[in-house]
């Protein structure tokens, strides 16, 4: 299991075990995170399961695909380190990942 | 000018659980009309996700959201079902004979002895982007679609996005307005490579803007837009504009299916689970759009409420006639409809 951790915009901190090869976005919505509403189900196609990865991972988790690059100018508020969570795969090196939940989606 | 088309059921919506209904009210002889938002069939599987696969539509272990509408559209081909796309239907009556009328936005009325409501999540219309106060200038100084260029003459026009519609619009309302400034995230663009050369090439002679950032706010009163702000990399830009057009791809909304007098749950539509029927006799409602106990949206759960919505739906269409269940396998008046015997 790997852990992560999601900080919702309120501040609120959910840390949850992760199994390896799900999406971070399907860990926030089995854990009922709130401000994470994946209307597409994860076909990186609505740009509603927007998260700021923190500085400290970024390099980590690495860059947007031009896919997900392109359906994140839907996203609100983008900044260098907004990813798209149904886009990043679990995986033993993100082991302690932090995301923040941004104010809202869209 | 009103045009009226007359038919027996009234689809509203032409995703994949629409156009099954088409087969299956098609075995019983009843003839549909669909209207669509988009401009195609397909719904989602088409605006959303056509490229990925589909593992969960029984014997086909995997299809692509478009593969499954090219193959619903084929095989409701017999049916010779008629189409209304880039329409919605913005208000439904009820009829004194017991039927319905419905009226789109482009004020084309459908009359039907049955409403089949198939809008999965709702209509596809324009995101809002999310700048704060951007209602006050929407129908005003901003819009989300061009109905006449004229509009547009004479005005300094703000354009947001990066995809097609604001490349298009970009190219094709520079030579009517006095300024065009484009703004996208990034210098990246989703749009066709021939139109972003166009519109750097105008960039390069000076006869448009682009500016690399995000909207962040609005300036003006009355409805009555002035400038922009623009975050880009290098800090806060005021872009002076009186009007705006974003382009921030679709999103769903449930629209004016709220008016129609259905009993609604949280946005869904409440029906029972024998016939698939609203709180209003004679509209029923399949797919996603719809509410019961243990309801999953699945595809296949929308084909199976298809099936049994077309029986309820032929006792309203041929009141008296006898249903005689049949299968396409063995039955040669249903093999002579589907063109096969």
């Amino acid at each position: 299991m790997t852990k992560l951790s999601f900080v919702a915009f309120d501040g609120t901190r959910f840390d949850v075990d992760a199994e390896n090869g799900s999406t971070v976005m399907e860990n926030a919505i089995r854990n009922a995170v709130p401000g994470i509403e994946a209307e597409c189900g994860g076909a990186c196609a609505c740009a509603t399961c927007h998260v700021y990865v923190d500085e400290e991972w970024t390099g980590v988790v690495g860059e947007p695909e031009a896919m997900e690059e392109d359906m994140l100018d839907f996203a609100y508020e983008v900044q260098p380190n907004s990813r798209l969570s149904c886009q990043i795969k679990v995986r033993d090196e993100l082991d302690g990942l932090v995301v923040r939940v941004p104010e809202r989606q869209g | 000018m009103t045009t009226t088309t007359q038919t027996d059921v009234l689809i509203i919506g032409a995703g994949p659980v629409g156009l099954f209904a088409v087969f299956e009210l098609g075995l019983f002889d009843m003839k549909c009309h669909l209207v669509d938002i988009l401009d195609r069939p397909g719904g989602q599987c088409a605006e959303l996700y056509p490229e990925k696969p589909i593992y969960d539509i029984p014997a086909l272990p995997s299809v692509t959201a478009q593969g499954l509408v090219d193959r619903l559209m084929e095989q409701i081909a017999p049916f010779k079902p008629t189409f209304s796309f880039n329409r919605m239907v913005s208000s439904l009556e009820k009829l004194e004979d017991g039927g319905f009328r419905a009226t789109t936005d482009e004020n084309e009325v459908i009359e039907a002895k049955v409403v089949v409501i198939a809008a999965g999540g709702g209509s596809f219309q324009p995101k809002r982007p999310p700048i704060p106060g951007i209602e006050a200038f929407e129908g005003t100084s901003v819009f989300y679609s061009v109905r006449r260029m004229e509009e547009f003459r004479g005005h300094d026009l703000v354009i947001v996005g990066g995809g097609d519609s604001a490349l298009d619009w970009t190219l094709n309302l520079q030579p009517v307005a006095k300024s065009v400034t484009l703004v996208h995230r990034r210098p990246e663009f989703r749009a066709a490579p021939d139109s972003v050369n166009k519109m750097y090439a105008l960039q390069e002679m000076r006869e448009l803007e682009f500016q690399v950032g995000q909207v962040t706010g609005l300036a003006g009163s009355g409805g009555q837009l002035t400038s922009a702000t623009v975050k880009g990399p290098d800090g806060d830009v005021e872009v002076a504009c009186t009007r705006m057009l974003p382009f921030f791809g679709l999103t769903m909304k449930l629209g004016p299916i709220a008016d129609w007098g259905l009993n609604l749950h949280e946005n869904l539509i409440p029906v029972d689970t024998e016939k698939f029927e609203t709180s209003v006799p004679g509209i029923f409602a399949i797919g996603d759009i719809n509410w019961y106990p243990g309801k999953l949206k699945l595809i296949l759960s929308g084909f199976h409420e298809a099936a049994l919505m077309a029986q309820a739906a032929k006792r309203i269409v041929s009141p008296g006639e006898r249903i005689v269940f049949q299968y396409t396998t063995s039955s040669t008046s249903l093999q002579k409809k589907l063109g096969v015997a």
